[in-house]
């Protein structure tokens, strides 16, 4: 008969192990886990990208209910474990369930530690641990403004940069000189902190919080120098408690945690601890590498295999703030026997430190460029003697190759750090079964399950070992939307195999949960539909979002904008007169010059909008849509002394030839007349740096949410290739962008030099350039056919019986 | 008819776009129309709980209709927000009678209408 083995706590120390033990034999146990939250267990690492809205709470469950039953677990979820009773080898819980076991496991994890000032417990106060909180801080989003982050440490900064992705001012409360103070030093912390504070973050440093005040909910929060700061939500990262009250009450040995042995043995031998409950040699681990690598040997140790025992980890770290590259492994601040190499450019804003020891390295802080991070903690790990490396070779790759060296990183070299998994075993993984895609290596291999860091490595192994098979395009491969399992790419592919004409028969023939799509996949469709079908497809306004089915942005009101074109920025002293009487006849509240260079007219009401378009006489400037937004330019040699080419003129033209047509998300392009670059064009989705000998073309680049630098495609003699290839460059986007990709995640997702590939073949641009051109033909200008069209012109008034 | 009594007439049907709405004021009070895609017509306040969000101009998806502010997805059966989010809004009695939409249970009701 199988042994009874029960673990108490259903997180992801406790379930990676119970999964360590099944890969080991499956027969051997009769396994209950007992969880208090009311989810299968979830990746609490991706909270933060949850809260920073790259992710969503359901990609982050890591095992879902199915496994519990394909493995036989019996899961009682929503239950709390109240009691152990180790006379009669028994677990009670608050439902009174008695669960008898023949081995039990501790895995409750640690909580938020919740500073016990007066008014802790006001409404608004929450630490960052757990789906519930995550929900709770992003609801809190949608209706307040100022959030203050107590901890400036790694949760502390993560949770920050989430609720000012939510739209959320946010402060960050430091007790100490420097941020992240286990992680960094006093050099790479500065660092962080500006560039934190360039994307907007503040800080309150070396503030001591002596009172939450509020009346029902968070108001503010004081400090012991006398000074406070006014918030609607206060987060708690100050650090963790473990969970060790059960064990204690039990009569278990406590220290900081539930005090283990190498083999994670409590001081009951049938009882053990992992994760972050436990504390083994005086340490209770907080990140999740040592609790996987705790897993293991408790594992091998459960199924009879030898171990060595758990010796203790090393622990590295990264941040998952975009533009905050860092890592950090090992010790931090140099001592009396180390020797540290630090490499500081202030330029490119990047810092390496490297402590050695003996001729080994023994701390590792990286900021900026982290490429090297797994390299050298790596050696750290290893303990390698570093003699034979020059300086300059510890901290560039010979060669001076800046990408990823696949070849070089040895078989037993960690990957992914979250779930220890090395080269070798990824690699495996795919050889013996047939891997193409991240997603798949993910789901065998749990390399890049976790902290997501390593996706790029993992990738880079793929198309390493596949070769030519490495197919970039299939990377992604998660469902368009709640209704389908379908990627965007076997949609279209399906749309065009099937010769699917409309949105509702995609979505029946293809088998969506809904036959009238959600709020998602429906404009999407749409926009396919279109995309494919350029010709036949009638344009279905039902489909599509407020703002472009009205061709206006509708403010927070209910009023809308009206914002003319005006190519190239420029405008005429007639037009100008004319927007100024319109905006005075109709009590335009305000007349702004957009960031896109136009004059916007903002809270126009519904039903004046189509009076507003027609007294204006001016072309829709498209603000509100998935296309062309408009063409920056410099005035150029027309009037500027260094100016090169005629930009303005360009810009002029290249915003009329690609204007009007649907992209997957909306496309600002640039025109600067030199490389003085005034027209800020490095960061458009498409941009033109005229010089002396013709122009230099740029693609894929951001200046919005997360900033990318263009990448060069080439250089052209004419404004005819400009045109050209602005056009094969739009239509390549439109026939493989997801519907909500701006053009840089697009490029990072195909490859840059796949898109110079497809870019640098004659044929495929006469191809790309002549269905784009296909496709305008079927656009006409929005504002002048909705004046015509009387059933459109209905959609903007109010009915008032 | 009696219905027309207790009920306002709005509107000719055939201008009622299926699922795109169509916003009536009657007094302070603003009422979102729909025709859903089976034809049915339904009314709800046109003020999401959430932020006031006009829901005539949402996405209409079978009988839900997802609020253009923060794409909350409300019943325009029963009014109520669909999970996660939580809430309920006032839905109006409709009827289509000789190509005419009408609207019942309008506060204004009894100071606007008339035999029309």
């Amino acid at each position: 008969m199988s042994r009874r083995l029960v673990m108490i706590g259903n997180g992801m120390a406790g379930a990676r192990c119970i999964e360590e033990i099944l890969r080991r034999d499956r027969e051997r146990y009769e396994i209950t886990m007992i969880g208090d939250e009311p989810y299968p267990n979830y990746n609490r690492i991706m909270l933060s990208p949850v809260l920073q809205g790259k992710t969503t709470f359901e990609e982050i469950t890591i095992n879902d209910w199915d496994w519990y039953q394909s493995n036989n677990i019996h899961l009682l979820s929503k239950e709390r474990a109240v009691e152990i009773n180790r006379a009669s080898k028994e677990v009670r819980t608050d439902r009174g369930t008695v669960v008898p076991y023949d081995e039990l496991i501790i895995a409750t994890g640690s909580s938020a530690f919740i500073l016990p000032v007066s008014g802790h417990d006001l409404e608004g106060v929450v630490g960052f641990r757990t789906i519930e909180d995550t929900k709770m801080m992003l609801e809190t989003a949608k209706q307040y403004k100022k959030a203050v982050v107590v901890g400036g440490g790694l949760l502390g900064l993560e949770a920050a940069r989430g609720l000012m992705n939510q739209g959320m001012e946010v402060h960050v409360v430091h007790l100490l000189p420097h941020l992240m103070e286990m992680q960094l030093d006093a050099a790479a912390a500065k660092l962080l902190q500006q560039d934190l504070e360039a994307q907007g973050m503040k800080f309150l440093m070396e503030k001591k919080t002596t009172e939450i005040y509020g009346d029902g909910r968070v108001q503010g929060l004081r400090f012991e120098d006398g000074t406070n700061v006014e918030c609607d939500l206060v987060v708690m990262a100050v650090g963790i408690r473990p969970n060790a009250a059960l064990a204690r009450d039990a009569g278990l040995a406590v220290g900081r945690a539930i005090q283990v042995n190498d083999l994670m043995q409590t001081t009951d031998p049938s009882i053990y601890a992992v994760g972050e409950c436990a504390e083994h040699r005086g340490i209770a681990y907080g990140l999740v590498a040592p609790l996987y690598e705790q897993g293991i040997v408790l594992a091998d140790h459960l199924t009879g295999r030898p171990t060595e025992g758990y010796a203790g980890s090393v622990l590295s770290t990264q941040l998952k703030v975009a533009g905050c590259d860092l890592f950090s492994g090992g010790e931090i601040h140099a001592d009396a026997d180390t020797k540290a190499i630090v490499v500081q450019d202030e330029v490119a804003g990047s810092y390496k430190k490297i402590l050695v020891r003996e001729n080994r390295i023994v701390g590792v802080v990286l900021y900026g460029d982290v490429s090297d991070g797994t390299r050298l903690f790596s050696l750290l790990k290893k303990g390698s003697d570093i003699q034979e490396y020059t300086s300059v070779s510890v901290l560039h790759k010979a060669g001076g190759d800046s990408g990823l060296d696949v070849a070089s990183i040895s078989a037993d070299e960690t990957i992914c750090g979250c779930n220890g998994v090395t080269k070798g075993r990824i690699v495996g993984a795919i050889l013996e079964n047939g891997l193409t895609t991240f997603d798949e290596v993910k789901a065998v291999t749990k390399a890049g399950g976790s902290c997501g860091k390593c996706r790029g490595m993992v990738e880079a192994i793929l198309a390493h070992t596949l070769g030519d098979k490495f197919d970039a395009s299939a990377q992604k491969a998660a469902g368009m939307c709640a209704c389908t399992t379908l990627t965007r790419d076997e949609v279209v592919a399906a749309i065009r195999e099937k010769g699917l004409q409309s949105p509702r028969e995609t979505r029946i023939v293809l088998g969506f949960a809904s036959e009238e799509g959600c709020s998602k996949c429906r404009p999407a469709l749409n926009y396919y539909l279109r995309m494919l079908h350029p010709e036949t497809y009638a344009d279905d306004k039902a489909s599509r979002y407020v703002n472009e089915r009205m061709e206006g942005n509708m403010q927070k009101d209910g009023t809308f904008s009206v914002i003319p074109r005006m190519y190239g920025g420029t405008t005429t002293p007639e037009d100008l007169i004319r927007i100024g009487e319109v905006a005075k006849k109709y009590n335009v509240p305000l007349v702004k010059i957009t960031g896109a260079s136009r004059i916007g007219l903002y809270g126009v009401q519904k039903e004046d909008v189509p009076n507003v378009w027609e007294e204006l006489e001016m072309r829709s400037g498209y603000a509100y849509s998935k296309s062309l937004r408009n063409v920056k330019s410099c005035v150029g040699s027309r009037f500027c002394r260094f100016g090169t080419q005629d930009s303005l003129g360009l810009g002029i033209r290249l915003e009329q030839e690609i204007e009007m047509v649907d992209t997957p998300h909306k496309m600002k392009m640039g025109v600067t007349g030199c490389p003085r670059n005034c027209a800020e064009v490095l960061t458009k989705d498409f941009g033109v740096v005229c010089v002396e000998n013709g122009y230099q073309l740029y693609f894929g680049g951001n200046g919005g949410t997360e900033v990318r630098e263009c990448d060069s495609l080439t250089t052209v003699a004419t404004e005819d290739e400009v045109i050209l290839l602005a056009k094969a460059y739009v239509q390549l986007y439109r026939e493989t962008g997801i519907y909500g990709e701006r053009t840089a995640p697009w490029v990072k997702r195909m490859g840059t030099d796949w898109v110079r590939q497809m870019l640098g073949n004659e044929q495929e641009i006469a191809g790309l350039a002549s269905r784009f051109e296909h496709a305008k033909t079927t656009y006409r200008e929005a504002w002048s056919a909705a004046l015509e069209d009387e059933e459109r012109r209905r959609m903007y008034t109010v009915e008032r019986p | 008819m009696s219905v027309t009594r207790e009920m306002m007439k709005v509107m000719k049907l055939e201008e009622l776009k299926p699922q795109i709405g169509k916003e009536v004021r009657v007094g302070d009070e603003s009422v979102a129309l729909f025709r859903l895609s089976n034809g049915e017509v339904r009314a709800v306040s046109n003020r999401c709980p959430h932020k006031n969000g006009p829901l005539a101009e949402g996405i209409v998806s079978g009988e839900f209709v997802f609020c253009p502010l923060h794409d909350w997805k409300i019943s325009l059966t029963t009014g109520e927000v669909q999970k996660p989010d939580d809430g309920c809004i006032q839905t109006y009695e409709t009827a289509v009678i000789d190509g005419y939409v009408y609207i019942g249970g309008l506060k204004e009701h009894e100071k606007h209408h008339s035999d029309r």
